[in-house]
């Protein structure tokens, strides 16, 4: 299982990139791994906001469907479209692939999250 | 009667020894004597199923069919020629018994039937994906609300007045038990208010519904509403007779991102009610919040051509809970009976009788006009349906036509009540010139 140092994840899964105003989300290398095949990704609207976990959108792979849930509370930004067509891109590079990019309206949230280290025991558990 | 052989005293005896008691009566031995009825039943002998048959029959005759009747009555249910070769293939028991066949390794021949109606009536709709079918125009427009409330997470669903009332009513009913409100937008001169269906959008709706041909026969202009419900990041769905679209344009030419609909117009028969065929279609975009079962054509593993129910997670299967329906049941048999009914009729057959449906309406609503006793009450376009009006009553006027024979209009008032005697006609495609002669010299005969 890989993780990246400089990422910050939740209990759901979801890895969060803050960059300046601006933060990608998108799902690791862990939950991939168990989804398996994914087939669809359903992606929220632009200008849409979501409360910190929320469900913002769903992954559907060849045995399950999940919802995704947002780390911290945010607008949407930016949805990844690529993913539309290309919905495999999360099995093949999760961290590169983001979903979604929101603006964080409460960067104090930010706080509840996970580093690497501490994310990894959770996996290790599940 | 009995035209099979019940059990005998032998069988009796056997199952009484089995149980281990001596009689019949033993069984009711816990019923005390004083509450015992200790006579027969009042009621008659037996008769032979000779006798029953012929009972029956003559209970039945008291019934008038559209077989004895000339059917001028419309409403959401239509009188329409019905090729017999559609009873002669759903009579087949490999689909007239089968039940939720939906298992591939079984149910190719079915599944394939599915696959090709979702094709027709994506085509015909003007979408890009429909479902199996669904019970009935109603039920299958309340999924669509539903659906739009799940797109959307918004709680409103504005509905026209024009809307059919009944399909109306199931929304209410369903809507109450789903946390979403239901707004109703008056009509105005026999089409929705746009107005004040531009006042209701807000941040709240999900959806706007409205119906093309309408209730009240008119074409309903939503180019307009299209813009309005886009900009407000609504949904649009539309509500139409799918013969109207043999000449009309489809609703996803002008943008709907739902439509939904009756489906008894193809080739299916009245039926007393039911059972009818709801039909759905919506756009890609949508095509994983649709209700209902879905089928998709794939490749075997020896690459051969298939058929599959598809697109599972949606419903209950994985995502029961989160599904935006669980329904899963379809009319297969009322599918396969409009799938026939429109690859028999093709492209061509079904402009033509919607075509039928336009020249013939148009006619007998020309007819009454002109010999001045009866009005018109609204002026805009309409497909197969009209509304006129004369001093007489419906009740009255409907009784004078059942005594030639004839089932008249609808009575609006009963459910639009300023339109007094005033009566909704239908003219389909299956009305000759004479019977339509006929309708408008009786009516114009009522003093």
């Amino acid at each position: 299982m890989k993780t990246l140092k400089e990422l910050l994840y939740s209990k759901d899964h979801e890895w969060i990139k803050v960059d300046g105003d601006k933060a990608y989300v998108g799902i690791t290398d862990f939950a991939q791994d168990s989804l398996g095949e994914i087939v669809f990704v359903e992606l929220p609207e632009v200008d849409s906001e979501f409360s910190k976990g929320d469900v913002f959108g769903t992954v559907e792979s060849v045995k399950a469907a999940s919802d995704l849930c947002i780390p911290v509370s945010g607008k949407i930004l930016e949805v990844n479209e690529e993913l539309v067509d290309s919905p495999e891109g999360l099995n093949d590079d999760p961290y590169k692939n983001w979903i979604i990019s929101i603006e964080v309206s409460d960067e104090v949230e930010l706080k509840d999250l996970l580093d690497a280290a501490h994310y990894e025991k959770i996996c290790d558990k599940e | 009667m009995h035209p099979y052989l019940p059990l005998t005293e032998e069988d009796k005896k056997i199952m009484l020894e089995k149980i281990g008691i001596s009689s019949i009566d033993d069984l009711f031995s816990d019923i005390p004597e004083s509450v015992r009825l200790n006579r027969k039943l009042n009621i008659n002998d037996g008769m032979s199923e000779l006798e029953v048959e012929s009972y029956i029959k003559d209970i039945a005759k008291s019934n008038k069919s559209c077989e004895d009747l000339t059917c001028f009555l419309g409403a959401g249910v239509y009188d329409r020629y019905i090729p017999s070769v559609i009873k002669h293939i759903i009579s087949r028991s490999e689909f007239y018994t089968a039940y939720t066949p939906y298992q591939a390794e079984i149910s190719q021949g079915t599944l394939q039937a599915i696959f090709e109606y979702q094709t027709v009536m994506a085509n015909l709709t003007g979408m890009e994906v429909s479902n199996a079918s669904m019970y009935d125009g109603a039920t299958a427009c309340v999924e669509a609300a539903q659906m739009a409330a799940n797109v959307t997470r918004r709680k409103n669903i504005v509905v026209s007045k024009t809307l059919n009332p009944e399909v109306r009513k199931v929304l209410k009913t369903y809507l109450r038990f789903k946390d979403l409100n239901l707004i109703e937008i008056d009509e105005t001169s026999g089409v929705t208010d746009i107005d004040k269906l531009k006042d209701e959008l807000n941040k709240d709706t999900a959806a706007v519904i409205v119906q093309t041909p309408n209730f009240l026969g008119l074409i309903e202009e939503l180019q307009d509403v299209e813009k309005y419900v886009h900009d407000n990041k609504s949904l649009l769905i539309v509500f139409c007779d799918p013969i109207s679209l043999g000449i009309l344009k489809s609703p996803g030419e002008y943008g709907a991102d739902v439509v939904v609909g009756e489906g008894q117009s193809l080739g299916n028969s009245m039926n007393y009610g039911g059972p009818y065929l709801g039909f759905l279609t919506t756009t890609k975009k949508y095509m994983r919040k649709i209700p209902g079962r879905i089928v998709g054509e794939t490749t075997d593993s020896e690459g051969k051509r298939g058929y599959v129910l598809t697109l599972q997670a949606r419903e209950q299967h994985i995502r029961r809970e989160k599904a935006s329906s669980n329904i899963c049941s379809n009319e297969a048999l009322n599918a396969l009976t409009a799938l026939i009914y429109l690859t028999t009729l093709g492209k061509k057959g079904i402009r033509e009788v919607a075509y039928q449906n336009v020249q013939k309406s148009h006619y007998a609503f020309k007819k009454l006009i002109e010999s001045g006793k009866y009005k018109a009450v609204f002026d805009k376009p309409f497909f197969n349906e009209f509304v006129v009006t004369s001093k007489n009553s419906v009740g009255d006027v409907n009784k004078t036509l059942l005594e030639n024979k004839i089932l008249g209009g609808y009575d609006m008032e009963k459910q639009y009540s300023s339109y007094k005697n005033s009566m909704l006609l239908c003219v389909t495609e299956k009305r000759t010139k004479n019977e339509i002669d006929k309708l408008t010299s009786v009516l114009e005969g009522i003093e």
